[in-house]
């Protein structure tokens, strides 16, 4: 019955524009990617939005409550730390550290594992039994315990978080790009593509990653979320970026030891860790629903 | 004049999901004791849809807007949702259409074929036990010991039917649903299913609801057929008088397009865009007639 | 005689053989067994089997997309059977295939446009995008499609419409050869006729050689001049239509023409018996 409408189609919206339409409907992707949002204008602008130095100790309003509890002071919106520092401030300053690297550690863990991933999924042989090998004797490995004795030997920096991140979870990224890659690699439409004539190399990135890409974008979002805790413990532990600069483990660890007088420097950025990798799972689970109707339709 | 076993009037439904279009207008049918009764049509056309009004299992996105399923007194559409379960399974029963994924892949074949049984019949094991045994052997299998220890996974697609068929007819029903049983299976398996049916049907007096495209399969076991597109009756009659007499020219041009290995000129033609103008004209007229929804 | 255009002799498929690491081979399944194929230039051969007859294994070793155990190929006079890659490419320009289902053999995430035009740019058929673009839009008209297709995604349009796309796509490239692996199953009666024609068409204007595979004889009598019928990895009956429609000399033929129901009542048809059916 479809046959008699379907030889004069309708005209719709160019795929572009309703590939936009849809994603920007989906309520997860605009919760997610939202806030995400307000933390990139929050990271980029910070010296403009934060209201004091983030350094600056003023020891006469150490330990001060947020502003809207007893003895707070409006110049300190969420309190200060023991050495007078803004506990508001060094929060924005922090967004700096967990954004760099979420998006530098999650996109060079992405390349690196899809580009192993692909070659592994569809040449098969040698190069697959050579990657897989690698992968399960990588992900033997405690994932934490590694970081930590790669940044004791990198030494502190951002760099060398992002490089213990990277180290450590382009495994991830190659397990699961491997198995879409053979999934995608029974399709007719490969077979397809090999009686054309396309070469193999062809084949890999011009049909079939497109279709690994779904599946990619949402991990990639999971992974940011993955490598903000990770900084996030690194700094705890002291082995992250210098001590002067906020970061919010940092700040947890330093919250730890005044807990009792003064909870809220523990507990914002606690909050701001957990909104933040939320955000990213959100993201994540949005893209992938909003991207995986192309077939579901 | 007995009463039909099955009286369907007036059937009208929609599909809330495509903002009400219609996907039943105004069917109506009727089937006696012991009757096998083809309901045909091409994708589209409602025949999935009348099968699962039968068995209570229409989907929720589905809305009836009128008309009854009047089986044996007790209006189906409207019964309470015990009473429907009651006559599920035992009075009315499924053939459905993929061995594969009809059965539950991690239970053997004996719980499967047994439960009705024990639930509804109230028989002991050892007695389900048997009488899965005659079963099996009623549809000629022929190491039913085996095969009520077998998982699915172990038996061919025809052998899976084939336990399929003995659980529907197990209880004894007065009407069976066949929903296009043998579209996945081979031609020559197709035969023996179609033979297992009708002498199952026979030898029992079971009515049949026999869903399918396939106007040969009709035309062999069907007594009688109804012709459906876009969810409204066509054509309906005997099945020997409408294949050798079609009085619409759907029908017509259905019979006309479809391929025979006995003519090299057949299957080659399509249905005329003339004949669609037609139905589409009558689907205008019939919506046209009717209170908006 | 001119020699054929396509020629299997002895083809042996085995799947799942292989090395262990000690040096050990582990035996395959073998799914044909030594077929013999012949297809002369502009006929259409049929290949009908139920399942497990190895008939899509037969249709994907003739194109060279499975590893053959065993046997030659021959396409137009040259040994194809174990050709490299870069040698394959050019001739496989002359040898396409058309897909059972269009919603698997169409990339989900390419436009229409895209499926048609590259593969005219790849083997120079079209001097440029802008010729090839024409060439695209004719193709389109000739199976009555509209050119508004061109920017959509396969899953926006019918199972019908992507068939023909399915078959504009195997055309564009005009080759010697064209495989059509059950191509029609699971289409409407309507529909199937529709496909049929056009595929009959084009293979008259094209000059086509065609393989058609297919489970159900009755279509292919609709269009093949010769048959080819399989079963468990063998051919055990070849010869035209005509003949072995009218009069198969292999019962197993016998048997499968008589399972297929005609549209007209037969009561004698459900009861008859034929050659020895194995229970299912």
């Amino acid at each position: 019955m479809a046959e008699i409408t379907a030889t004069h189609a309708p005209v719709t919206p160019s795929r572009g524009s309703r590939r936009w339409r849809a994603l920007l409907r989906e309520p997860k992707v605009l919760m997610g990617g939202g806030f995400i949002l307000l933390l990139i204008v929050l990271a980029v602008f910070a010296p403009f939005i934060a209201p004091k130095d983030p350094l600056e100790q003023d020891l006469m309003s150490g330990t001060l409550p947020p502003s809207w509890m007893d003895g707070g002071d409006q110049n300190f919106l969420l309190g200060t730390d023991d050495l007078g520092r803004d506990v508001l401030s060094r929060m924005i300053f922090g967004t700096r550290i967990a954004l760099t690297v979420a998006f530098v550690a999650a996109s060079l863990s992405a390349l690196i594992g899809t580009l192993l991933g692909l070659f592994a999924g569809w040449y098969g042989g040698w190069a697959d039994r050579i990657i897989s090998r690698l992968v399960d004797i990588w992900m033997a490995f405690p994932p934490v315990l590694l970081s930590i004795l790669l940044v004791a030997v990198f030494g502190s920096g951002v760099h060398s978080v992002i490089a213990a991140i990277v180290i450590i979870d382009w495994t991830r990224f190659c397990r699961v790009v491997r198995s879409e890659t053979q999934a995608q690699a029974q399709m007719d439409y490969v077979t397809a593509a090999r009686t054309i004539g396309f070469s193999k190399l062809h084949i890999l990135f011009s049909e079939i990653l497109p279709n690994v890409a779904p599946v990619l974008i949402a991990l990639v979002s999971l992974e940011m979320g993955i490598a903000v805790i990770v900084e996030a413990i690194l700094s705890f532990v002291g082995l992250s970026v210098s001590s002067d600069t906020p970061t919010w483990g940092g700040m947890i660890a330093e919250g730890r030891q005044i807990i009792h007088d003064g909870w809220w420097v523990l507990v914002a950025p606690l909050a701001a860790l957990f909104a933040t990798v939320l955000a990213f799972n959100q993201l994540g689970d949005g893209l992938r629903r909003a991207l995986d109707p192309v077939m579901r339709r | 004049m007995t009463k039909p076993l099955l009286s369907i009037s007036g059937l009208s439904a929609v599909s809330d999901r495509d903002g009400g279009a219609p996907i039943l207008r105004d069917v109506a049918l009727t089937l006696e004791r012991g009757e096998v009764r083809g309901l045909v049509g091409e994708s589209g056309a409602g025949k999935s849809t009348i099968a699962k009004a039968l068995l209570g299992i229409l989907p929720r996105t589905v809305r009836v807007t009128g008309g009854f399923v009047n089986f044996e007194g007790r209006d189906l559409l409207r019964l309470p949702q015990k009473a429907l379960r009651d006559i599920m399974g035992s009075e009315i029963s499924l053939i459905p259409q993929d061995p594969q994924t009809a059965l539950n892949p991690g239970r053997r074949i004996e719980a499967q074929l047994t439960d009705g049984l024990r639930l509804k019949r109230g028989l002991s094991s050892r007695e389900a036990r048997a009488r899965a045994l005659t079963l099996l052997e009623e549809v000629h299998i022929r190491d039913p010991e085996r095969v009520l220890r077998c998982y699915p996974h172990e038996l061919s697609g025809g052998m899976r039917q084939r336990v399929l068929i003995a659980s529907a007819f197990a209880l004894e029903p007065k009407l069976v649903v066949a929903d296009e049983p043998t579209t996945a299976l081979d031609v020559t398996v197709q035969k023996q299913i179609l033979r297992l049916i009708r002498g199952l049907q026979e030898a029992h007096g079971t009515a049949v609801i026999f869903v399918t495209h396939d106007l040969g399969v009709v035309a062999q076991i069907c007594d009688s057929v109804t012709l459906l597109y876009a969810g409204k009756v066509i054509e309906e009659g005997r099945t020997s008088d409408v294949l050798s007499n079609p009085r619409h020219i759907y029908t017509k041009a259905l019979i006309a397009a479809g391929p025979r290995y006995d003519r090299p000129d057949a299957g080659l033609t399509p249905v005329p865009s003339d004949v669609f103008d037609e139905l589409r004209h009558e689907i205008r007229l019939h919506d046209g007639s009717r209170p908006h929804v | 005689m001119s020699e054929p255009l396509l020629m299997a002799t002895g083809l042996e498929v085995t799947y799942g053989g292989r090395r262990t690491l000690a040096g050990q081979r582990v035996d395959g399944v073998k799914v044909l067994h030594g077929v013999d194929v012949a297809i002369r230039r502009g006929e259409t051969i049929g290949i009908v089997g139920e399942s497990g007859s190895g008939k899509t294994t037969l249709g994907r070793a003739l194109l060279r997309l499975v590893d053959t155990s065993a046997g030659e190929i021959r396409f137009d006079g040259t040994d194809i059977t174990h050709l490299p890659d870069a040698n394959m490419r050019p001739l496989r320009r002359r040898m396409q295939m058309i897909f059972q289902d269009p919603m698997a053999s169409l990339n989900p995430r390419h436009t229409i446009r895209r499926i048609l035009v590259e593969p005219l740019l790849l083997h120079g058929v079209a001097r440029d995008r802008q010729q090839a673009e024409q060439r695209v839009a004719a193709i389109l008209e000739r199976v009555t499609l509209p050119q508004a297709c061109l920017d959509r995604n396969p899953h926006e349009l019918s199972g019908g419409q992507r068939q023909r796309i399915g078959i504009a796509r195997a055309a564009l490239l005009e080759p010697d050869f064209v495989l059509a692996d059950e191509i029609v199953s699971g289409l409407d009666v309507s529909t199937q006729a529709q496909v049929l024609n056009l595929l009959k068409e084009l293979s008259t204007d094209l000059g086509l050689s065609m393989a058609f595979i297919s489970h159900d004889l009755s279509v292919i009598r609709a269009i093949c001049d010769r048959v080819y019928v399989m079963r468990q990895g063998r051919v055990v009956e070849e010869g035209p239509c005509e003949r072995v429609f009218s009069a198969p000399a292999s019962p197993y033929t016998r048997m499968l023409l008589d399972a297929i129901p005609l549209p007209e009542v037969d009561p004698d048809w459900l009861w008859r018996v034929s050659g020895n059916e194995d229970a299912a």
